[in-house]
């Protein structure tokens, strides 16, 4: 019953969030130098013509409804005309979602089988070459730059070895997982940076608890104990710090697409920053405000549904 | 007679001052890089803008140890001049966020109440966005270039140390010696800058070594991307956003500016780690 409220009444809390993430959007962009109708109109500005697009677009009014009228236009799908692309804000944002949902999933998936198997390695073997090495992987991965990582294996993997095609994000869909290799790689070996140490330290606690001592003296094997008891109760803390890791992971993902050119929403970011194509920064910045949030209350709900000890 | 309380002779162990092994490295790591700051009129071989194009594209050898890029210019000399630009960026970069962050976490720590209340909220919206979004976001309104940058940090950086500094006042302004300074009727402010602010700000100031990893792999990042750091200023990021083209033919101009952004950042984790060790912070 309480488990059903949880999942009931916690989306409730995500409503001020919300609210919090268009008012900051909303003061960025009314913090742009300049009158907006001013801009709007350029040379052909007249007293009269300001006046009338101020009165057109509500500019005239107080700031809260100028608020009040953001939001209503944003429940309605409304964000605005691009100045490059000339047309809706929300359909260009939408059409460039998939390349960096497949960044983002394909990064974590990488990090995910890298930090299992490297803290795996580590908790094993503790205090010995191997730990150490995977440690000093762990500490130096955090000060890795992603974008001349990312270089440095189109360097040495598309340019030397011709294995994978330099950048761009190609057409059928197997060419696209071809395409998207390397930047995933390239995210998912500083990610998995930041999960190895903390899985490591998790993995080594949980080895040494009462029920992992319990079960090697029922005489189950080392294997088993690991796979089937001590990393389930590893995980957990994991799966929450990746959700913590979301906007770290977003803002990474952002410099990875300008550095293999793929047609996704972070290059967009950049692209628009240059052009002053506000409206396309305010609707980004939105989109990755929300999925950040999403993928957080997401992860509470997934740790609720995997351990049963979580109190609500 | 032998006095007592004579320490007994400690060969072969540190001496009293070293700290745990990672401070020491830290510190020794981050004072090269100071000494190649300061001294790079000195130190680099070459000016960083000479533009000597019958030697472009040159590979590493005796007369350019790291090589020249396609201008020409020397890139061992460019990546000295550029530990200037990146060590002023990191500091400065944490040093706006570390100040302004400590004064509203102390102030809603200490008053608590409605002011408290206006900043975490603020805090929680700030919070919500990708840390790099919302600065290149602010950057779009402010126009590329690195004063830009570091009011974009400021607005955004605040957040982590006032949380931190807010936690710890919270438990501070509970302890004995400030019910102690109340009772002598001291100001508050005389006992939130004199008693609580420095019995809680230990643990921002670690954080604040390893935020400066954080700044100088974002300052380079936004300079790769051509909003940070303008060229023909010598700086890591900018340098291999300049090499990229030529990855095919001349390797050593991205290589180098990037093993530089990951010594220093080695330096700075190294530091924080230590200190967080030698102060007896976990994590």
């Amino acid at each position: 019953m309480y488990r059903f409220r949880f999942v009931l009444f916690r989306p409730l809390q995500l409503v001020p969030v919300l609210l919090g993430i268009s008012a900051i959007t909303f003061v960025l962009v009314r913090s742009i130098p300049g009158d907006p109708a001013r801009i709007l109109l350029g040379s052909r500005a007249t007293p009269e013509t300001i006046a009338q697009i101020r009165a057109q677009f509500g500019l005239d009014e107080p700031l809260w409804l100028q608020f009040v009228y953001f939001l209503k236009n944003l429940v309605h799908g409304d964000m605005g005309r691009s100045i490059l692309y000339k047309s809706e804000v929300l359909g260009i944002v939408t059409d460039r979602i998939e390349p960096t949902a497949v960044l983002v999933a394909g990064s974590v998936l990488l990090a995910v089988v890298f930090a299992v198997s490297l803290s795996a390695l580590a908790a094993t073997h503790k205090g010995r070459a191997t730990d150490h090495l995977v440690r000093m992987f762990s500490t130096a991965g955090l000060g890795f730059p992603a974008f001349w990582l990312g270089i440095m294996l189109m360097m040495v993997f598309s340019v030397r070895l011709e294995l994978f095609p330099v950048s761009g994000y190609g057409d059928t869909p197997l060419d696209r997982l071809h395409h998207m290799l390397l930047p995933c790689l390239t995210v998912a070996l500083a990610l998995s940076a930041v999960l190895t140490r903390n899985l490591r330290a998790s993995m080594i606690a949980q080895m040494a608890s009462d029920y992992a001592t319990a079960a090697r003296a029922r005489g189950l094997p080392d294997r088993a104990i690991f796979w089937r008891h001590v990393l389930p109760n590893s995980i957990v803390p994991t799966v929450n710090l990746l959700a913590i890791n979301i906007g770290w992971l977003i803002g990474g993902t952002v410099v990875i697409e300008s550095v293999f050119s793929i047609p996704g929403m972070g290059q967009l970011l950049v692209r628009a920053i240059f052009s002053r194509d506000y409206m396309v920064v305010q609707a980004v910045a939105m989109v990755f405000a929300c999925a950040s949030v999403l993928v957080n209350f997401a992860a509470d709900i997934a740790t609720v549904a995997i351990d049963p000890r979580v109190k609500l | 007679m032998i006095a007592a309380g004579v320490p007994a002779l400690r060969f072969g162990r540190m001496p009293r001052w070293a700290g745990p092994l990672p401070l020491t490295v830290g510190i020794a790591v981050i004072a090269v890089w100071i000494v190649l700051a300061l001294g790079a009129p000195w130190l680099a071989p070459y000016d960083p803008f000479l533009q000597d194009l019958a030697v472009r594209l040159q590979p590493p050898g005796a007369l350019h140890p790291f090589g020249t890029d396609n201008f020409g210019r020397d890139i061992l000399s460019r990546v000295i001049w550029s530990a200037r630009v990146d060590l002023t960026m990191g500091v400065i970069g944490v040093a706006f966020p570390f100040l302004i962050g400590t004064g509203i976490g102390a102030v809603a720590g200490y008053f608590g109440g409605a002011v408290d209340l206006i900043f975490m909220r603020i805090l929680d919206m700030v919070l919500a966005f990708p840390f790099l979004v919302l600065v290149l976001a602010i950057l779009a309104i402010l126009g590329p270039g690195l004063t830009s940058f570091y009011i974009a940090l400021a607005l955004v950086g605040w957040v982590s140390y006032a949380r931190l500094i807010r936690a710890q006042v919270l438990v501070v302004k509970g302890s004995d010696f400030v019910i102690a300074a109340r009772s002598l009727g001291y100001s508050h402010l005389r006992i939130m800058f004199r008693h609580v602010l420095p019995n809680s700000i230990v643990a921002s100031i670690v954080f604040a070594m390893s935020d400066i990893v954080l700044v100088v792999l974002s300052g380079s990042a936004i300079s790769y991307l051509g909003l940070g750091v303008q060229p023909p200023t010598a700086e890591w990021g900018v340098m291999i956003a300049e090499g990229q083209s030529y990855i095919s033919t001349a390797w050593w101009i991205t290589t180098f500016p990037g093993v530089a952004i990951v010594l220093m950042a080695f330096g700075f984790s190294m530091l924080a780690d230590g200190l967080g060790e030698k102060l007896g912070l976990d994590g």
